[in-house]
């Protein structure tokens, strides 16, 4: 049972507060991109035994959504924060370095 | 117009905490960017109170604002001032991007009140409701058994908690099985 | 004879006597006895059959961990099954009966299990019952389920209420022992919020009955001290009869708090589930004694030591007068010494161990006690109670040296510390050869959101044995400053790992070695898994049953998979232990369950004009969580009949529907427009304000998700109407779509659902109600079809959209909510004069599919695309992009042979069966019949006086007037013709008067 700091409203959220979201970070294939990209972005997801970046929508609370950095094996919470970004922020990445150093997550490391 | 009618005017219920449903009240959502110079002028010279800071809610003369979102609040007035709140408020933000919009009969107010309030509160939400973490000016948004409500203190042991209207009955008689004479906890 | 003693019992209040019942005897035991102590001071040793073999049984245990005493407990509504007599408190008026037999406790008819053992070996069901195969249903199947499971199932409904607590703290203490008061001084001088719970009904633990001197007093006194103290703390919280039930990722804690279940009555909380979210969680859970594995070990009359003891010195009870002790460690010597100096007999000592000195043994020796050293028990003499024991050599075959008369064994094979807790969340063990049990790995901790530990375990739960040993661990979690609780260190010869008695047991000694009472497995069924192959101790236990059902093993457990590691030739670590689950032991379901029940089961979500429909005849229907009425009934009416009324009614009078469940969302801001071609396959930038236009919302895989109106208020500012269901969940994908994808828009949104009540007035003679009412113009010019406008109806405030669902003139009024019941009620008088009445859910149904209106739920299932619906015409070619439209490109999209919709029209009138399939030529690979279509919405349409039905079939717009075969449920078929979907006023000329 998770408890993740929902970053708009600062209070520890319980995971019964929350609707997760799936893999964060996708970029979207719309009209005109190849049957490739388009299968990629709506089908084909990571499943790592680690590093994990992840959406979470505070939906009994302020109702925003948020990412969530997080090792799938311990349910270490590397950081939260906001979902208005493309990629992981630095400051989260920096966090991840200095427990898991060598982490990798698709293009990001 | 008829006389307002609320999901459950005049529900009380009498446990080792108090359980009452409340009159209409008005309720006004406020969508903008808090940091923008015509929302605080527009709220404050409106409502006559400022923006409150994250997770607070602040009290005037009948009136109070509370942060519901980074971009969301909500402003409480009487029932009858809605109209001219609305007004003044879409008025002063004519310009701006920012969505005022009258909610008052979407949702159902309760007041629970008593020494062991804060036990009624914590049989029904995983949110920590401890002084500490829930003392006066706070707002929290979290879940009351299986639906969505905000909780917030008006007294020295009193509570109001805002929930949608069509759960109005839900909510009243879930408060009521947690306030129950001797279940009290004695845990606060 | 177990008998109540003339003195003794520190629990027992002997001038509180309290009646209670066992298989509808009357008996009588004291304040402060449990269960199973009252029963064994009425000399009601038996207490059960065991499971498989029937064989008869007794207490083994005083706590949690017992196996056997298991009682169908209360009666009617308070019914409860496999109860554990050693944690039932006894109440005036208990009533308990025993558990698996048949027809009584004394006289067993399945006891020839017992007789038949060796062909119920490990894995019986998986061998015994395969051949012949016909044999299966007659004859195992039903024996099988005869005697299969434990207990009697309650059949009415629990009398009584339950509830959960949210607590959040610092430090958690779990477990209310000499370690647990320890650490929680200790944390509580750290400063933070501190809860120590306990699962019995005592603080103490152990200590008080092994009569340990702490800080120069008795631990009786040091833990009444420590309470005290602990009371003092304001930041201390002290729960007792509140067991940690398992422990959770990121500090969550559950915990079971028995609030009533010692003394029932009604209108309280009988049990209180605690989600506990705790920083810190320590672990002082105690140590399990194990039994030792010797022929006839599971005969009434063979008891744990350490319970012997806790009977004797708590309860004041004596298991009998001669108890002979068998052990491999020095804890046993306690029991000799206490039984002794209760005045009871001990005539022997029997130590596994060659030459073992220490002060227990020391003073045993001293009160006159023999002690055999080198020795164990061959055998248990005695079938229904022990009349003695057969003593060998433990290092040898069995041969007997001796038989002693005596009526009680004590037996002890050591402790294992209560890992569970420390378990449960990833904590991992070590193998302590010098203690033969595992126990925790300080290493490999739990860990938290933050990576760090979270979970720390002290005392007899980290594998300190011995009263000033289990202190000083549990104190190390102190702050400087703190006085450390002293106790004299002990000298203790060292505990010899004994599996097995005697060590050389030939097979049919082994045979009657029992490992697991409650689900009678045996050393010789482990060792029998093993040679069969079963390496892993998952799978043996699986096999062999060894460690299931309501203990979990708690016995068992590490006895077991000694003898598999020894049948494997592993080292004990190497095989490991099966997995820890929670809960500790066995919760209540209606604590789970908390206040979801009865009324509150779920949130059942009501109208503003639900009180009306009530009032008026609503047959109810659940829609999610929102009840609306399927149909309103008049006196004496059925339900088919009801709806056939409101149909007609509607089409050639005035409906009235109550349509505040659909969704109502504000969406505003200079992209507004632009957000919703996004959202909608059809293009809603270019309607007029005041105007309204009918929308298809698919997801990314191109998939309808919903429709409806959507209005536009000005020209920033668009309100959209979702299904009933779609609400909540499309103003979410609004949302996400906003804060995820596109954050730079400019658009907020609102759900504005609950805000309004939502009246339909429907039918030819609407427009005539509304005049009536009057306030507004609603004339055909003022407000044409697909039009909106503001204004007052009999002086309330209101917006009224001219949009139709039903192929009539129709218009939706928006009231807000608390007015809503005013509305209705004068919009339900000025319609009398017209006929007016109300319609449910079945006529809106009825009358959308008359028109071929599809329905999210029932044309879409997941799988359906709008295409596939004919909606093509609600599709913007102009658009570059909207949600789904790249999906719908996909070659699956767009395969000609997807099936697509039709109207369908039975030959002989008759109503299409729901979910019917349309047969085609052949079958399919899985020898299935091939099909091709099937229907998806189907009605009597009393405006016809036939059933109508739409569906989806493959090339079905080019097979008009084509006959197809659809399947019934009774196996024949019904053949209906493909007609077009629209079965009513194709022209749509009756919305638009």
């Amino acid at each position: 049972m998770l408890i993740l700091r929902c970053p708009y409203c600062g209070v520890m959220a319980d995971e019964t507060e929350l609707v997760p979201g799936g893999e964060a970070h996708l970029k979207r294939s719309g009209p005109g991109s190849s049957d490739d990209d388009f299968e990629g972005y709506l089908f084909h997801r990571e499943n790592p035994k680690g590093v994990h970046f992840e959406r979470w929508r505070h939906s009994a609370g302020c109702g925003k959504w948020f990412h969530a950095a997080r090792c799938t094996v311990t349910l270490e919470v590397f950081g939260t924060y906001p979902a208005q970004v493309t990629e992981p922020p630095q400051e989260i990445r920096e966090a991840i370095s200095s427990k898991r150093p060598g982490w990798s997550w698709r293009e990001y490391e | 117009m008829s006389e307002p009618v609320s999901a459950l005017a005049g529900a009380r219920f009498d446990g080792f905490a108090k359980v009452e449903a409340l009159p209409p009240r008005g309720m006004v959502t406020v969508r903008g960017d808090f940091e923008s110079a015509a929302l605080q002028a527009a709220v404050r010279s409106a409502v006559g109170i400022d923006v409150p800071e994250t997770g607070r809610v602040l009290f005037g003369v009948g009136t109070a604002i509370a942060w519901l979102s980074p971009d969301e609040l909500m402003v409480f007035c009487a029932y009858d001032a809605v109209p001219e709140i609305v007004v003044g408020l879409q008025n002063a933000l004519a310009d701006t991007h920012a969505l005022v919009v009258d909610v008052s009969d979407a949702r159902a107010l309760f007041r629970v009140s008593g020494l062991d309030v804060r036990e009624v509160l914590a049989k029904l939400t995983p949110a920590d409701v401890s002084p500490n973490a829930l003392g006066p000016g706070v707002l929290r948004r979290t879940r009351l058994a299986q639906v969505p409500a905000g909780i917030w203190m008006t007294g020295e042991s009193a509570f109001e908690v805002m929930c949608f209207r069509s759960v109005a009955q839900y909510v009243f008689d879930i408060l009521k099985g947690a306030a129950i004479p001797g279940s009290e906890v004695g845990y606060f | 004879m177990t008998t109540r003693l003339a003195e003794g019992g520190r629990l027992i209040n002997r001038g509180r006597a309290l009646e209670f019942t066992f298989n509808g005897k009357t008996m009588t035991g004291y304040d402060g006895d449990t269960l199973a102590s009252a029963l064994l001071a009425n000399g009601q040793y038996l207490m059960g059959r065991s499971f498989k073999y029937h064989r008869p049984r007794s207490v083994v245990a005083s706590g949690p961990e017992e196996p056997n005493a298991l009682m169908n407990l209360g009666s009617g509504a308070r019914f409860e099954p496999n109860q554990r007599a050693t944690t039932t408190e006894l109440f005036e008026g208990l009533q308990a009966q025993s558990q698996n037999h048949w027809p009584s406790l004394e006289m067993d008819v399945g006891v020839v299990n017992n007789y038949a053992a060796r062909f119920l070996p490990a894995g019986f069901y998986y061998k015994t019952f395969i051949h012949p195969r016909s044999a299966w249903k007659h004859l195992f199947e039903p024996f099988i389920r005869k005697s299969a499971g434990l207990g009697k199932a309650p059949k009415d409904r629990d009398a009584d209420i339950y509830e959960h607590f949210y607590a959040h703290v610092d430090v958690l203490v779990i477990g209310g022992g000499i370690a647990g008061l320890t650490a929680a001084r200790a944390a509580a001088a750290g400063g933070g919020e501190v809860m120590l719970i306990e699962q019995s009904a005592h603080w103490g633990g152990r200590a008080p009955v092994d009569a340990d001197e702490i800080d120069g007093v008795s631990a009786d006194l040091w833990v009444k001290n420590s309470i005290e103290a602990l009371e003092e703390e304001e930041n201390v919280r002290l729960r007792t009869r509140c067991m940690g039930a398992g422990v959770y990722d990121h500090g969550y804690v559950l915990a079971y708090e028995r609030l009533t279940e010692h003394a029932p009555q009604d209108g309280l909380p009988r049990h209180r589930l605690w989600r506990i979210r705790a920083k810190q969680v320590v672990v002082a859970t105690g140590a399990i004694e194990r039994p030792l594995s010797f022929a006839g070990n599971d005969v009434p009359g063979v008891m744990l030591a350490g319970a012997v003891r806790d009977y004797a010195v708590n309860w004041g009870v004596s298991l009998g007068q001669r108890t002979v002790v068998v052990t491999n460690n020095d804890d046993a010597y306690r029991t000799a010494i206490a039984l002794t100096e209760a005045g009871l007999e001990v005539p022997a000592v029997l130590d596994a161990r060659i030459a073992p000195e220490g002060m227990l043994i020391a003073k045993a020796r001293a009160l006159g006690i023999r002690v055999e050293t080198g020795r164990g028990v061959a055998k248990v003499l005695g079938r229904a109670r022990v009349t003695g024991v057969a003593v060998c050599e433990q290092a040898s075959d069995g041969t007997v040296v001796e038989e002693i008369q005596c009526d009680a064994v004590a037996m002890s094979g050591g402790w294992s510390p209560v890992v569970h807790l420390w378990s449960h969340c990833g904590g991992k063990l070590i193998w302590d050869e010098a203690g033969a049990c595992f126990r925790p790995d300080p290493e490999k901790a739990p860990t938290g959101a933050s990576g760090e530990a979270f979970v720390t375990a002290v005392g007899a739960a980290n594998g300190a044995l011995g009263t000033a040993e289990v202190l000083a661990d549990a104190h190390r979690i102190a702050p400087d400053g703190v006085k450390a609780p002293v106790a004299a260190p002990e000298e203790a010869a060292p505990v010899s790992p004994v599996w097995m008695m005697p060590r050389g047991a030939g097979h049919k000694l082994r045979s009657k070695m029992w490992l697991d009472y409650q689900n009678d497995v045996k050393v010789s069924d482990v060792q029998l898994a093993a040679r069969e192959g079963f390496e892993s101790v998952e799978h043996t236990k699986r096999y062999t049953t060894l460690g299931m059902a309501t203990d979990q093993g708690k016995l068992s457990n590490i006895n077991g998979l000694a003898v598999l590691s020894d049948a494997l030739g592993a080292a004990i670590p190497q095989v490991g232990t099966t997995t820890f689950r929670p809960p500790y032991t066995p919760i209540s379901f209606g604590s789970i369950a908390g206040a979801a029940r009865a009324e509150t089961f779920q949130p059942l979500r009501r109208t503003p004009l639900h009180g009306w429909h009530e009032a008026n005849g609503a047959h109810w229907e659940p829609v999610g969580q929102w009840r609306r009425p399927y149909c309103y009934l008049q006196k004496g009416e059925s339900v088919e009949a009801a709806v056939e009324r409101e149909v007609k009614n509607t089409r050639e009078a005035v409906g009235l529907l109550d349509a505040s469940t659909l969704g109502t969302i504000l969406a505003k801001g200079p992209d507004a427009g632009r957000f919703l071609d996004m959202l909608y396959t059809n293009m809603m930038s270019t309607l007029q304000p005041g105007r309204c236009r009918y929308g298809l919302m698919c997801n990314e895989n191109g998939f309808l998700m919903d429709d409806g109106v959507v209005a536009r208020i000005d020209e920033d500012t668009f309100l959209c109407h979702t299904t009933t269901g779609g609400a909540e969940h499309i103003h979410a994908h609004m949302e996400e779509w906003l804060q995820t994808e596109w954050w730079d828009w400019m658009v907020y949104t609102a759900n504005l659902t609950e805000q309004y009540a939502q009246i339909g007035v429907v039918g030819p003679k609407a427009r005539e109600v509304l005049e009536l009412v009057g306030g507004m113009d609603v004339s055909k010019e003022a407000m044409p079809f697909m039009t909106w406008a503001d204004g007052e109806l009999g002086g309330i405030n209101v917006r009224v959209y001219r949009i139709s669902f039903s192929g009539e003139l129709s218009y939706e009024i928006a009231v807000k909510a608390n007015h809503g019941r005013a509305l209705w009620d004068l919009i339900a008088e000025a319609g009398r004069e017209f006929g007016a009445m109300p319609y449910g859910t079945e006529a809106l149904h009825v009358l959308r599919a008359e028109k071929g209106f599809i329905m999210i739920g029932d044309e879409t299932d997941g799988t359906v695309i709008p295409q596939d619906l004919g909606l093509d015409w609600a599709i913007s070619k102009k658009k570059e992009d909207y949600l789904g439209k790249r999906a719908q490109a996909r070659a699956h999209m767009t395969d000609p042979e997807r099936w697509k919709l039709v109207g369908l029209k039975t030959l002989d009138g008759s109503v299409l069966p729901d979910g019917s399939y349309a047969i085609a030529e052949g079958q399919n690979a899985n020898g299935q019949r091939n099909v091709q279509g099937r229907v998806t919405s189907t009605y009597h349409s009393p405006t016809l006086g036939h059933g109508i039905a739409m569906g989806l079939v493959r090339h079905g717009p080019d097979r008009m007037g084509e006959v197809l075969q659809f399947n019934r449920t009774d196996g024949g078929t019904v053949e209906a013709r493909i007609v077009s979907p629209v079965f009513y006023d194709p022209e749509g000329e009756k919305q638009n008067v």
